[in-house]
């Protein structure tokens, strides 16, 4: 399946090589370069290149290119979603899914490679097994095992890769038992000029946090499981149980993990936390545009906005902008045309507002697009959608965990039209 | 660092040359001198006894290896190392063998010793990471020593080290085809694995090394649906994809029939955008199916087995893995009917919040999907409205799929949709959306107007790209409806002065040549224009201008005549041969000459015929016929190793080849049941084929529920259970409309009124109605009664009596059952003991259902149940258990006193041989220990003290019992290895207060444990016995005259099976009964065949190497047989 790996950087270093079969050339990696020139912009570059003896098929993360070299037929998303997992593991082990990082830790990276993978087909990807394997770094560790010589590598077989519930290891214990749930909503929206809703749904999450000892079972109920329209979980959730009484039953894997993904659809269930008023005009004459932006909090049910941050990308002969804000820090960036303007917390009484003039480039026709404005923003302690966790109850094990949740509201993929819509 | 990382980016990280690298190097003599130096420290360091320095130097080296550097040179001294104790140093050393093997072949064969000797370490992470690297070796000088080594790991009782031998298999393929046929024996006997983790890693052996041999799955279809959900996700991919393929080999097209009608409706949907092709296919379709509907006139009953299939998978598309929903998801698009189909939708969507590569692709898949099945998607249309953020390639792919889910009620919205997106900055995007709109205009003919209208207002963009976009695509549009836009042309004409883009320009002057007749006047005017710049054009437009003088010169030859002249001498000059070949060509045609022949007579004809209007089509139209998901798929190309989906069959390969062996059907008579046998058969026998331990799993929780201890075992166990237990309600529904549909209905409401067999049949793959009102039966019983172990075994003895028996007998085995009830500890035993209990004989069961028992099961060769015990560790046990060939042993168990209430001041003590494997150790009997404390007093701390065995005789003992309040009782299993042998275990139990001498000894028919065998295999080993190939024959037999309760078969066989743990094997004669065992210990077989005479004589033969256990065993049977 999965041939070799390449890992190459934004400069275009082929900095991380590893092999399951034969070895093959990096040279293999000109076909990717070539796409890559093609493409541009990084996340333009086909996830799929065709050369005339293998397929790359790559991801890019965080300024990383994984290029997988296959030979034959493979599902493309097994191998996509293999890299991911590759990049989180990273993440996971090194704090951070970084060329230094990997660069730093090259031998572990080598050593999870290796066992995340057998003549290309996935092996162990659960991450408490492969901590088991091969233990993640830290610092007193490096130091003792350079003064006792002991390894960094686990002798026996992770219980785990023996269960039908790898994701656990055996013997957890903790002296504080506690689970932690985070319910993460984001809010997808396209609002038009007028305010009106074009588009909208929320993606949530939950996020555990389980540090239980032995082999607990819990069951996660909601208040109105009937919200959620669709649903993805991790691979311990009982998939029936949930069809037939809508509850998340479950023997967690130890430490964080996302629990499940859900999505609400009803629109006109969405509420919008915010609004804003904004004209952005271009005049005809005398190379200069004009700016006027007001943000206000809207259906937040009494909790409030954070982190607002208005993005604009701004028409390509835009060069400046003066501007003043009532709230906030406005900047910028005359190279990317990108205007951000960081306004923080929302106040009901005095509405932050943007305004002033942009200068053009002279004696080029007005633009034509009209740029759209992205929002950002956080509500703490709220989920948008209404979805509560009604209770969480534990089974098999005798002691009384330490349990909470939390929700927080973000903005996903929120925009603004800066023309009326037509819906 | 960063001088020798370039350095090796012009390497090419290139390890075939096998020479130094350092003469190659274009860097400075510094880093190369260093670079050498530091080689010889290396080496230094690994030839050190320090392990740390070890351990130092294999870190630096691997980390040149991952940096792409050559570190060949330094194989002498890092191969040394393979043996080395620190784990972490040999890792790093395979990790070195196995990059730089194949260059070394000859050093690399020096450490092939310490992998053959880590392949027989008792650490099984060893032993599977010596195969592991043994079969990474890619030298072909040791191919026999590998299959040797996967042969031998597959039979392994580590499911571990199973797993890594089907790993192994595609390594072992590619590196020497001649071993296939070997290869796939391997494949054969690991797909009968039990394991979850064997399943995903044997199927992927499969689809490398024998996709074509789809009859190997045969016999592992239901297991396989039924194990799915609980295998790694990565398996999961593999083996749906696989299913999909099987599926699509052995099952009738679920919509046959709808094609009649649905077929129509689509027709209207697509109006004219169907091709010719695609006609023809329909209609094909159409008759097909007519002839079907004509041949049957019957409506299409699904296979329940394709059901199975589609209902197992279901619940994965909630996966969190991309891929594991993609796989379902086309396993739906090819398999499911088109009702059902559409539940993929959502689960698509979905995916389309994830990584932009997953939208790429999912995208892809998507766009092929709308094309047949268009409602699917129709009520997502606003989640693929495209963000100003998304990538170009994402942008383009989603304007594909909101074009196909185009349709005369959205296109109104689609298009103002559109609309925005033509302001776009992304210019590349406008132009794929200019085109999306110009596919709407001809798909859907009420906006055809309204489109070109606003195609023409584009034309008067400044933006170059878009205008010459429209007028590409204007031009198509024109060609359907000519006579009505002259004025579009006209305006296009004008376009020529301003217009650059050549296929712009090539197309407006094709639109001008072609419709010369609606624009008389201009036309010649532009071919003058052109004229003047025929030169400096590209070579498209020149085509175009020389296509279009030769259209004016035949239609108005007055004005153009010169025009033309001169513009084809101009292109008989041209550099480009394509350009003077067409000038030529058309001269000779159009002008008129007295060696021009008979072809300039049609030359109009040939230039002005009517052309047809071109079709704009998706271009992700009839990529269907690639699986879905694959490579080949979304490249739309045959990618190496891809395998074709192949088309439904006419008509339904026999379905009885996935069921498994069932050793005494039911022989029908009458036509009514021949009919039902027809539906129930696969039900059955798949039920008996894989199921698997969870069974067990699932009865045990429900008497113990909530109260699991917190060992992993039981984690896993309760975890199974639950998803068991809901999958069988649901699947209850399921079943139900099912039967229906079989018109059984009636007679399973009288069955189910009837309570039956508990626990026979919980299994997934269950389905046949008798399963169903064993189930209900079960359910009922549930509720009131609490220890069920003991009821499997129960019903597996009914159920090897034949069908038309067990109406009556289930009465009788009820009462039997509240016998054993009776005798039975009370329910209140501890709970973790019971459990522990059940969870043997589940383990049993798996045994017994090894759908082709393997040949291994030779004297020496016990994996089988060693496997087993490992299996228990921790695997899925999700399949459940019928057995018809196992004879109810329990319901016989006999109680011995091991110590008197009186002798025992109290305290009673009884065992008996549960015959269930001994976790711990397979080669033990298990005893199950009863305490009963009659006393008033708590006993105390009760367990095993100084044991006194003969040689060879081992004891596990029970773990200690803390408190036994008074007047309770209390079970324990400990083990016992009597090497085979009668003597008695002497040992003493203990209490807080007092030891008591006791001592067990086993019947001898207590020594075995059953071995399942074909008819075949039976008869083949009793000749090996015979023939002393192995150690010695021996064949005891015995004349004896039946007792006369004795006569039947049944009786025998109960008698037989009660007095030895044996397990019956099928056989083809009435007169004879054959049953099989292996002894624990030491896996001899044991072979027991009894034959009837006239009356009540009969024949006793024992087959056995052990001379004394066939002599004592002679002896019991006699006895029980003539009693």
């Amino acid at each position: 399946m999965i041939h070799s790996l390449f890992l190459i950087n934004n400069a275009g270093d082929i900095f991380l090589e590893k092999h399951w079969k034969s070895v093959i050339s990096r040279s293999v990696c000109d076909y990717f370069f070539e796409a890559q020139d093609k493409a541009g912009e990084p996340d333009n570059v086909s996830p799929v290149i065709r050369t005339p003896h293998h397929y790359l098929i790559n991801i890019y993360r965080e300024k990383i290119f994984f290029v997988s070299v296959i030979q034959t037929e493979v599902p493309p998303l097994f191998v996509i979603e293999f890299l991911h997992r590759v990049a989180e593991m990273f993440q996971d082990y090194f704090g951070e899914c970084s060329e230094v990082a990997i660069k730093d830790n090259v031998v572990i990276v080598y050593e999870l490679l290796e066992e995340m993978l057998d003549n290309g087909f996935p092996l162990a990807t659960e991450s408490n097994i492969l901590k088991e394997l091969i233990k993640p770094p830290t610092i007193l560790r490096s130091m003792v095992n350079t003064i006792t010589g002991s390894s960094n590598v686990g002798e026996t077989l992770p219980t785990g890769q023996l269960s039908t519930i790898p994701w656990r290891r055996a013997g957890v214990k903790y002296t504080n038992n506690e689970a932690y749930f985070d319910v993460v909503e984001e809010i997808d929206a396209i609002l038009d000029k007028s305010g009106t809703t074009v588009f909208a749904e929320i993606q949530g999450v939950i996020d555990a946090c389980v540090k239980l000892s032995g082999m607990p079972d819990l069951t996660l109920s909601f208040m109105n499981p009937r919200l959620l329209d669709d649903v993805s979980f991790h691979p311990c959730v009982r998939f029936k149980r949930w069809e037939s009484e809508r509850v998340l039953s479950f023997i967690p894997p130890d430490g964080n993990f996302r629990l499940m993904s859900y999505h609400v659809n009803a629109q006109n269930l969405v509420a919008i936390p915010v609004y804003v008023r904004q004209n952005i005009n271009f005049f005809e004459t005398g190379s200069s545009g004009r700016v006027d932006i007001t943000v206000g909090p809207k259906q937040t049910m009494g909790k409030t906005v954070e982190n607002v941050i208005v993005t604009i990308h701004m028409p390509k002969v835009v060069l400046s902008a003066n501007l003043t804000a009532t709230q906030g820090t406005y900047t910028y960036d005359p190279v990317t045309k990108i205007l951000v303007w960081d306004i923080g917390k929302l106040n009901q009484q005095k509405l932050p507002n943007l305004k002033g003039s942009l200068s053009l480039q002279s004696g080029a026709p007005k633009p034509e697009e009209n740029p759209s404005l992205n929002i950002d923003l956080k509500i703490q302690q709220l989920a948008i959608s209404g979805l509560k966790v009604n209770r969480l109850d534990m089974y098999v094990e005798k002691y009384k965990p330490f349990k909470g949740v939390k929700y927080v509201t973000k903005a996903g993929k929120f925009q603004v039209l800066t023309v009326p819509s037509h819906v | 660092m960063s001088t020798s990382s370039a350095f090796n980016d012009e390497k090419g990280g290139s390890s075939s040359a096998g020479e130094p690298e350092y003469g190659h190097d274009p860097a400075s003599g510094g880093i190369f001198s260093s670079d050498y130096k530091r080689h010889d420290d290396l080496k230094e360091m690994l030839d050190s006894n320090k392990d740390s320095l070890k351990l130092e130097a294999m870190k630096r080296i691997v980390a040149m290896i991952a940096r792409g550097k050559n570190a060949s040179d330094l194989f002498p001294a890092v191969v040394k190392n393979v043996a080395c104790k620190n784990i972490e140093v040999k890792k790093l050393v395979y990790v070195y063998l196995v990059r730089y093997a194949e260059e070394q072949q000859d050093l690399a064969l020096l450490s092939i010793s310490t992998f053959q000797r880590g392949l027989k370490d008792p650490n099984q992470l060893i032993r599977a990471s010596a195969l592991r690297v043994l079969s990474s070796i890619r030298v072909t000088i040791i191919v026999p020593i590998m299959m040797l080594a996967i042969k031998e790991a597959a039979s392994d009782m580590s499911p571990y080290v199973r797993k890594t031998a089907a790993h192994a298999i595609p390594k072992l393929y590619s590196l020497d085809p001649e071993q296939k046929d070997q290869l796939i024996e391997v494949i054969e006997k690991l797909l009968a694995d039990k394991t979850t983790l064997v399943a995903g890693s044997v199927v992927m052996a499969f689809e490398e090394v024998c996709p074509e041999r789809i009859d190997l799955i045969h016999k592992n279809y239901r297991k396989l649906c039924n194990l799915l959900i609980d295998v790694e996700e990565w398996g999961q991919v593999v083996i749906i994809n696989m299913l999909t393929r099987y599926a699509r080999t052995q099952f009738l097209n679920p919509n046959i029939n709808e094609s009649l009608l649905e077929e129509g409706g689509e027709k209207a949907f697509y109006g004219s955008d169907d091709d010719d092709d695609d006609d023809d296919d329909d209609d094909d379709e159409e008759k097909k199916a007519e002839a079907a509907a004509l041949a049957k006139r019957k409506p299409y009953v699904m296979d329940p087995d394709h059901r199975l299939l589609l209902r197992n998978t279901k619940p994965l598309l909630q996966s969190r893995n991309a891929a594991v929903v993609m796989a379902v998801a086309q396993l739906y698009f090819h398999l499911a009917p088109k009702a059902e189909v559409g539940v993929i939708a959502k689960a698509l969507v979905r995916l389309m919040r994830s990584h932009s590569e997953v939208q790429y692709v999912v995208l892809q898949n998507v766009a092929t999907m709308t094309i047949k099945r268009r409602g699917m998607f129709e009520p997502y249309l606003k989640s693929f409205y495209i963000r100003s953020t998304d990538p170009t390639q994402i942008k383009i792919l989603k304007l594909e799929v909101l074009t196909n889910l185009a349709n005369e009620t959205n296109i109104s919205t689609i298009l103002r949709e559109f609309q925005t997106y033509i302001k776009s900055m992304d210019k590349d995007f406008v132009a794929a959306t200019i085109q999306a709109i110009g596919r709407c205009a001809t798909n859907i003919g009420e906006v055809r107007d309204t489109c070109l209208n606003g195609l023409v207002q584009l034309l008067s963009n400044r933006d170059e790209l878009v205008v010459a976009e429209s007028v590409v695509v204007i031009k198509k549009l024109l060609q359907m409806q000519p006579e009505q836009h002259s004025d579009i042309i006209k305006h296009m004409a004008k376009l020529t002065d301003n217009i650059q883009v050549p296929m712009a320009r090539a197309s407006i002057l094709w639109l001008i040549g072609e419709y010369c007749e609606h624009v008389p006047k201009i036309a010649p005017d532009v071919l003058r224009k052109m004229a003047k710049t025929f030169t400096n054009e590209e070579d498209i437009v020149k085509l175009q201008i020389i296509n279009l003088a030769a259209k004016l010169y035949l239609t108005n030859s007055k004005q153009t005549k010169l025009l033309t002249q001169y513009v084809l001498n101009l292109a008989k000059y041209d550099q480009n041969y394509d350009i003077r070949d067409r000038a030529r060509f058309i001269r000779q045609l159009i002008v008129p000459t007295d060696k021009s022949g008979a072809l300039s007579k049609y030359a109009k004809k040939l230039f002005l015929a009517l052309k047809p209007a071109p079709v704009l089509e998706s271009p992700f139209k009839d990529r269907d016929h690639f699986q879905l998901g694959s490579l080949s798929h979304l490249l739309n190309a045959k990618a190496g190793g891809y395998q074709e989906l192949p088309d439904w069959p006419e008509s339904a390969p026999d379905p009885s080849v996935r069921n498994v062996e069932v050793p005494e059907w039911t022989k029908c008579t009458s036509r009514k049941e021949r009919k039902e046998k027809k539906v129930e058969k696969p039900f059955y026998s798949d039920s008996e084929g894989e199921s698997g331990p969870t069974e067990s799993a699932d009865s045990e929780s429900d008497s113990g529920s909530g109260s699991q201890s917190g060992s992993e075992e039981s984690g896993s166990g309760s975890e199974s259970e639950e998803s068991e237990e809901e999958s069988e309600s649901e699947e209850e529904e399921e079943e139900e409309e099912d039967e229906e549909e079989e018109r059984a209905k009636k007679k399973k409401k009288v069955d189910k009124s009837k309570p039956k067999k508990p626990e026979s049949a919980e299994s997934d793959q269950s389905s046949g109605e008798e399963q169903k009102r064993i189930r209900k039966g079960g359910k009922d019983r549930r509720s009131g009664t609490e220890s069920e172990s003991e009821d499997e075994s129960e019903s597996e003895s009914s159920e090897s009596e034949s069908e038309s028996e067990e109406e009556s007998e289930s009465d009788t085995d009820i009462k039997k059952k509240k016998k054993t009830a009776a005798s039975k500890p009370p329910p209140k035993q501890t709970k973790k003991e019971s459990k522990k209990e059940t969870k043997e004989m589940s383990l049993l069961d798996l045994d017994d259902f090894e759908p082709t028992p393997s040949p291994q099961v030779t004297p020496v060769n016990s994996f089988l149940s060693n496997s087993l015990v490992t299996d228990l560790e921790g695997l899925s046990l999700t399949d459940t258990v019928l057995a018809p060939t196992t004879i109810a042993p329990s319901s016989s168990v006999r109680l011995y006193e091991l110590l008197h209430r009186i002798t025992g001041e109290g305290l009673a003590v009884e065992y008996c041989f549960s015959r269930q494997p001994f976790s711990p150790d397979p080669h033990m009997v298990a005893v199950q220990i009863q305490f009963t404390n009659n006393t008033t007093s708590e006993a105390k701390s009760l367990h095993i003290e100084e044991p006194k065995l003969q040689s060879g005789m081992r004891i596990k003992e029970f773990p200690e019992i803390e408190v036994l309040p008074a007047g309770e009782s209390v079970n324990v299993v400990m083990g016992i290895d009597f090497c085979d042998s009668t003597q008695a275990a002497n040992f003493q139990l203990c209490t807080h207060i007092r030891k008591f001498f006791v001592s067990i000894q086993p019947p001898v028919g207590e020594l075995m444990t059953p071995a399942f065998l074909t008819e075949n295999e039976f008869k083949k080993e009793q000749e090996t016995l015979l023939h002393g190939q192995l150690m010695g024959m021996n064949e005891i037999s015995e004349k004896l005259t039946l007792g006369e309760k004795c006569q039947s078969e049944h009786v025998i066989v109960e008698r037989v099976t009660s007095t030895a743990n044996l397990s019956r094997v099928p056989c083809g004669s009435d007169k004879e009964s054959r049953f099989a065992g292996k002894t624990v210990s030491s896996g001899s077989l044991v072979l027991v065949t009894v034959t009837r005479k006239d009356g009540a004589g009969a024949l006793l033969t024992v087959n056995c190497e052990k001379m004394v256990i066939g002599t004592m065993l002679v002896k019991d049977i006699l006895q029980a047989l003539t009693q």
